[in-house]
This record gives structure tokens, sequence and C-alpha cells, in this order.
């Protein structure tokens, strides 16, 4: 685990805004050189602060007009291995995340689709006949908001 | 209004945020000239944003995320706004999602260690306003993160 001073801070929350600024413009922004800030956006990239970069894009524009958070529970536990289940929901064009919790349900997914009409597609003809599903809770994402964290 | 080479862009761009143009000229077979004015035409647009570094809160000993399933009081006409506003306050929530579903929001919450999450749940989360359920999923894994659209 890495310790971050102020400045790391204000380079993370900007860099998570809009990490097409350069090393330059960030450096003005926090009073260090383009040499000294590239340094330090290194040291956070190499240590696994930052782990990747990820666009941002317009998700209605673009056609997905629904986002479904889904509550799987596995009906088979034992029986149908997580690998095989983790494997098959993985593959799913229209399913973003999949997360494995622990809970009321045991794996959490982000669905986006066109409308509800194929969502319901998605639903019966991928989501429900995969290895193992169980009970499958729906919930309907209206709005979404992330937060800078403890940073 | 977007065509097919719009989404040809996108999609090789979403798989990797940092290829350069000339990259991206060759992958989708557009001219540098032709790509940078698509390009410049959705950020005008507002469709592409970013990309944004992705910040991984357990390089900096973040070891427990919680998935926080909120139902309201919904006889309190403002429990939406009061509740959403009072989340913000909280500094280890990372996430703030509103549904139509079973479950009215979803709060991300990120904490050092299951110590510091009693007390951020004890002391801050529990005295948020308008709360009539909550319930917890602990997240164990994230098996697909890439959050991509299936474009």
């Amino acid at each position: 685990m890495i310790e971050l001073d102020d400045i790391d801070r204000a380079l993370l929350r900007a860099l998570s805004q809009d990490a097409t600024q350069s090393a330059g413009a960030l450096g003005r922004e926090v009073g260090l050189s383009q040499p000294a800030t590239w340094r330090r956006i290194k040291r956070l990239t190499d240590n696994g602060v930052i782990a990747g970069r990820r666009l941002d894009l317009d998700r209605e524009a673009l056609g997905f007009g629904v986002a479904v958070f889904l509550g799987v529970k596995l009906a088979t536990k034992g029986r149908v291995s997580l690998e095989d289940f983790e494997r098959a929901v993985s593959a799913i064009p229209e399913v973003q995340t999949v997360e494995h919790v622990l809970g009321m349900y045991d794996y959490r997914l982000r669905v986006v689709a066109r409308d509800i009409a194929d969502f319901e597609r998605v639903l019966r003809r991928r989501i429900m006949t995969l290895p193992g599903v169980g009970d499958v809770e729906a919930n309907v994402l209206l709005s979404e908001e992330r937060r800078p964290g403890p940073i | 209004m977007l065509d097919d080479t719009d989404r040809r862009i996108l999609r090789q761009m979403q798989a990797d945020p940092s290829l350069a143009l000339p990259d991206l000229a060759d992958l989708t077979g557009i001219s540098s000239a032709r790509l940078s004015r698509r390009i410049e035409r959705l950020r005008d647009q507002n469709i592409l944003r970013g990309p944004r570094a992705v910040i991984n809160w357990r390089a900096l000993g973040y070891t427990v995320e919680v998935s926080l399933r909120i139902t309201l009081d919904k006889t309190q006409p403002r429990a939406f706004d009061d509740f959403i506003a009072a989340a913000r306050e909280i500094r280890e929530v990372i996430e703030i999602q509103t549904f139509l579903g079973r479950v009215d929001l979803r709060l991300s919450v990120i904490a050092r260690d299951m110590a510091h999450y009693q007390a951020i749940y004890r002391d801050q989360l529990l005295s948020l306003p308008h709360i009539a359920d909550i319930e917890a999923l602990m997240h164990v894994a994230r098996i697909k993160s890439d959050e991509a659209l299936p474009l």
C-alpha cells in the first residue's frame, strides 16, 4: 500500500475526471514541473493505484436506453462450479459488470439493453439459461452518480 | 445521428482507450484526418467523454467494499433528495444509484477494514434520513468490470 500526499490526491482527483490532461497541464494546476508530475503519475500507475483508463460513453445516445442491475442466486451450489457460471455470464456482451457478493445474492450483474423488450430477450435467452441460475431480482437503474471517494 | 463508422471508432477506443490516433486509423481503416474529425464531433456532442483514470481502492488500502441496498420511507415527500444530499457528504460512498424495483437506492461504500466499515455504518450510514430498510451485500470479487457497451 502506498502513502499519498495532497499533491498525489489532487492528481488522482483530476485524472479520474479526465485522463487526457497532459503532465504539463496537470503540473501547472498543482504547482509542479512537467517531469515531476510525470514521475508522480508513473508512481501511481506502477503501484496499481491507477488501474487503467476507461471511456465514458453516453449510454443512452448510443441506443442503450435501459440499464438493469440483477441480483442472481445460484440454485445448485456445489453442483455447478462457480467458474462455469462466471465464464458463461462474462461472455454475454450485454452484461457490463459481474461481481461476486455475499448476502441475499451470490452475484450482482449490470446489464444494458436497448429497451425493456430487448432486456426481456436478454433475460430470458441469456441470463435464465445460465448454468445453475436460481432466483433473479431485477432493479431498473434510474440515475447514477459516481463520487470522488476518500481522496 | 451515429452511423456504423462512429460505432466502429467507439468500439476500438472502448477496447483500448490509450490507442494513438495512427493506430486507431489502422484498426478502423479510416484516414487519420477523417478520424480526428469524427472524434471531435463525438466529443462536441458529449457522446464521447474521457477517458477517465480508474482508481483501484484496494491499492490505497481500502480492502472492504459493501453494496448497501436501501428502501426509503416514501411517505416523506423529500425522501430521495434529503437522503442523496446527506449520502454525498460521506467520503467513503463512491457510488449513488437510484432504482425502479424492490430497492430504491444503492450506495457503494468502501472501508479500510471491517472495523472501519462498522464505524462508518454506525456513525454515518445509519443516520442518513428516511431509511425504511437497509440490506448489505459484501463484495467478494470483481469478475468482469470493463463496463463496455456492446456496440
